[in-house]
């Protein structure tokens, strides 16, 4: 909003940065004798092709928009919050936790009570970094990154542990009760059918978290110190307490997105063989979408579409999936570039504009 | 003064420049001889920039032609530039702090040794050799970081030297420097003119510009306005060629009307961001109705003091009200709703969020309260009117209220921070450096609503190291030295040599003259 260009400007970078990585793959496959027409055609089969592939698509990308909303508002107080990843797992813990735990609730109490389980356990593990940055000025990279390990690790514990399923002596937590469970609103279709109402909790989330930074005093704050934290100062504003708020609002997005995933597909904490790359593909999700909270749903719709596909990809058309891996870092290499990028622009302008001298003299 | 020669080393003719929505050079010509100090005069915003960056490379002319040494030349991008001979020294230095002098001037052809290595002893023997040759001395092995603006600016000019520039464009260089700076840099240019190289001059500031050059090109709203040789004309005439009606250099003003003592500060102390003292005792007060003029040379404690008074640095001692009420060490939002208002010396670093719109600026102080926000939800309608009322009031050139400060002008910028501050309705202003970098008409406008506040009744306590300034505004002067004030005097005694004298501490006018001065 705070910009006279054209409407489609914000727009170009991202747009620019998806066709060159799909182009430089297309290369790619081409090097590796696959033909890569048919090679995008699997992919789009894979995340498109039935309703059962679109529901799991769906599923993908729900976690992908509230990591990159978490790394989002993080970013707009000018602190990155590399600890999605490990807010996302104690949000599952929590969430499993208060879904099994609180069994007999009425659903319309207990799905609220699940979800802020999750989301105050994810905003406590961002409390961590957020309070060391705010009061010691320590960066907050550094203890994020710890965070997720001591996150990981205690969840291993636990699951092996305290919150183990009593009746198995496999690695996790009982199930939740049904009453915490996400509508799986496409089941009456098939059981298969794992996309649930957490989809719309996600654009729901993305609707607030754009009202928050934009229209609320808080956010105003909140981007202020991110911009510059010394005129925020000289504003009067308490710039600790806006980045403490960012960071809770983002480790409780993260967290979110733990909860969901608990309580609409998963339905129990099952162990981690490493970290799910959710919170850091968040960042890529906002980088992408240079932290609009719309554009999160369109970049995390794009990166949830472009994993799924991927297996498919490697399935059907003999493409190695990690190609895809490729052209999403040829995205985010060429977003992060923007300047030079920029500079392309009146470039491609000369030529779409010299394309329209040549329809005029025709 | 060395008589130029006759031949154009330099030959700018017709040159049109055309950005979308703004023609920002319109059929401009430019001559610049051999041995010539040339001054583009203009406003922010006239299109002097955009005519040197187009002779160095970095934007193409619509239409026009370069000659270089009467030869048509076609300068495509800077290196062009640099082989031509032509050298630019940017507003914002091109430098790596964490480098020395050498290292950042042999940056891209450095001497090698087997191949491989950097010879840094070479580097150094070659950078000396060139420093002593235009007589530009410098330490070689400190670094960029540990160093004066004006040392860093000299790193500049070497830098520029070395790469073979017989045109040196030196663009707004005075406006990051001292006063002592400004000497020692028209020394610099001087001494390179009479070594036969041509420096064009960009600058708005009028005084500087009769001083140093030798011919005058003035450009307005993207035309020349015409090229006059320094000797012949002033800066009256200069000033209405640059604006284009008749500018009062010195804003007219009646004698003040002093009433109460409204502002004091008695015996205040002061620490600097290392802790080490910065103000030391300093006590002053401000009248109802006066403007109070701190003078000084820059880094004197004058910010610490502004900063002190507005809520943005502590005291260790000492205490500062205002209509009795107790200010000393409250935040800065407390002082601002003890109506209090600042101007900040560093618009870029307090003054503004630049990424923030001019609306979203406009209430950086007030969108808490009512009628910006209510129950911390911010009406925007509400906001954005204002924005467009001060935009109108106070004459911002911007196209509209959603376009992000970052974009405008320096004067414009300054002049948000100005409507911002002004608007509050504040019994207290404290002016730092209030019109830094603003050129003739802005400076003007500044000089005028500060007066009219005053008018009104309110006490004004303005910081500046422009002389001018001080004396053009102030009813009362105040000089800082060393973090303390070594006197005060009123403007009718004030004489640039006795303020000059006081600056540089060699008159020190004792406590209790201070405390007198303070009565009035």
């Amino acid at each position: 909003m705070t910009t006279n260009k054209k409407w489609w400007q914000p727009l170009a970078i991202p747009i620019i940065a998806i066709i060159l990585g799909l182009l430089i793959g297309a290369v790619l496959m081409l090097l590796t004798g696959a033909n890569p027409i048919a090679g995008y055609a699997a992919l789009l089969r894979g995340s498109f092709g039935s309703a059962i592939d679109f529901s799991e698509t769906l599923i993908y990308i729900n976690p992908l928009i509230f990591t990159g909303l978490s790394i989002a508002v993080a970013y707009s107080a000018g602190l990155f919050n590399i600890g999605a990843e490990g807010q996302i797992i104690v949000g599952m813990l929590a969430s499993a936790y208060a879904g099994y735990a609180f069994a007999g609730l009425p659903r319309l109490l207990h799905i609220p009570i699940t979800l802020l389980f999750g989301m105050g356990a994810g905003a406590l593990w961002a409390a961590v970094p957020g309070y060391l940055k705010a009061k010691f000025g320590v960066h907050e990279v550094v203890n994020s990154i710890m965070m997720n390990y001591i996150a990981l690790h205690l969840s291993h514990y636990l699951v092996t542990g305290p919150l183990q399923d009593p009746k198995t002596t496999l690695p996790y937590s009982p199930d939740i009760a049904p009453t915490a469970r996400l509508w799986r609103f496409l089941s009456p279709f098939g059981d298969h059918f794992r996309v649930n109402t957490g989809i719309f909790i996600a654009i729901l989330a993305a609707i607030l978290v754009y009202w928050l930074l934009y229209k609320t005093t808080t956010g105003y704050e909140i981007r202020a110190v991110g911009f510059n934290a010394d005129s925020a100062r000289y504003a009067g504003m308490d710039t600790s307490s806006a980045m403490a708020k960012a960071m809770l609002i983002s480790g409780s997005l993260a967290g979110l997105a733990g909860a969901v995933q608990v309580m609409g597909v998963q339905f129990k904490f099952l162990d981690l063989f490493g970290f799910e790359g959710f919170g850091f593909d968040g960042i890529a999700v906002a980088l992408v979408a240079k932290n609009n909270p719309f554009g999160i749903l369109a970049s995390g719709f794009l990166f949830g579409t472009l994993h799924r596909g991927s297996q498919t990809m490697q399935a059907m058309a003999g493409v190695p999936k990690e190609t895809i891996g490729i052209v999403q870092a040829v995205i985010i290499f060429i977003v992060a570039m923007e300047g030079l990028v920029q500079g392309w622009i009146p470039g491609l302008e000369k030529i779409t504009s010299l394309f329209k001298k040549k329809e005029a003299d025709v | 003064m060395v008589s130029p020669q006759n031949t154009p080393i330099l030959e700018m003719t017709g040159i049109t420049k055309r950005f979308p929505g703004v023609l920002a050079n319109d059929n401009v010509n430019f001559t610049l001889k051999k041995g010539e100090i040339h001054a583009l005069l203009g406003e922010n915003g006239a299109g002097k920039s955009t005519l040197m960056k187009i002779l160095y490379g970095l934007y193409q002319a619509d239409s026009g032609t370069i000659k270089i040494d009467g030869k048509l030349e076609n300068i495509r991008e800077p290196n062009d530039a640099l082989k031509l001979g032509i050298g630019m020294v940017h507003q914002h230095f091109m430098l790596i702090p964490q480098f020395t002098v050498v290292e950042n001037l042999v940056l891209g052809s450095e001497p090698k040794r087997g191949g491989l290595f950097m010879d840094l002893n070479e580097a150094t023997k070659k950078v000396l050799a060139v420093s002593e040759q235009y007589g530009l001395a410098i330490d070689p092995n400190a670094k960029i970081m540990n160093i004066s603006v004006g040392m860093q600016q000299r790193v500049e000019i070497l830098k520029a030297l070395m790469r073979g520039a017989d045109i040196l464009v030196l663009d707004e260089p005075t406006a990051v420097l001292t006063p002592q700076e400004v000497s020692e840099l028209f020394e610099v240019m001087e001494n390179l003119r009479s070594l036969g190289k041509s420096i064009i001059f960009i600058s708005h500031k009028l005084k500087e510009v009769t001083a140093i050059s030798d011919m005058v090109t003035v450009i307005r709203r993207g035309r020349t306005i015409g090229s006059v040789a320094s000797s012949e004309t002033d800066v009256n005439e200069l000033a209405r060629m640059m604006v284009g009606r008749d500018v009062d250099l010195v804003v007219q003003k009646d004698p003040a009307k002093p009433g109460a003592e409204m502002f004091k500060i008695e015996n205040l102390h002061v620490p600097d961001d290392r802790h080490l003292p910065a103000v030391s005792g300093v006590s002053l007060s401000v009248r109802a109705g006066e403007i109070v003029g701190v003078a000084g040379v820059d880094g004197n404690g004058q910010n610490e003091l502004a900063e002190a008074i507005t809520g943005m640095r502590k005291a260790t001692s000492g205490k500062i009200t205002l209509n009795g009420q107790d200010l000393t060490n409250l935040s800065s939002r407390k002082v601002f709703e003890s109506k209090v208002v600042h101007i900040p010396a560093d618009r870029h670093r307090h003054g503004l969020v630049s990424d923030f719109s001019v609306a979203e600026n406009v209430v950086l102080r007030t969108y808490y309260k009512p009628p910006f926000s209510e129950k911390s939800v911010l009406h925007w309608d509400v906001i954005k009117e204002e924005a467009r009322k001060l935009i109108e009031e106070y004459d911002v050139r911007t196209p509209n209220e959603d376009v992000a400060c970052s974009s405008l002008s320096g004067g414009n910028q300054q002049k948000v921070i100005i409507a911002r501050e002004l608007s509050q309705e504040p019994e207290f202003i404290v002016a730092a450096q209030p019109t830094r970098g603003l050129d003739v008409g802005a400076i003007e406008f500044v000089h005028r609503r500060l007066i009219d506040a005053r008018d009104a009744g309110k006490a004004v306590l303005v910081f500046s190291l422009e002389l001018d300034e001080i004396l053009a505004l102030s009813d009362r002067i105040a000089v800082m030295y060393e973090g303390e004030i070594v006197g005060i005097i009123d403007r009718d005694e004030a004489t640039e040599e006795k303020l000059g004298l006081m600056m540089a501490g060699v008159v020190n006018h004792n406590q209790k003259n201070v405390a007198a001065g303070g009565e009035g």
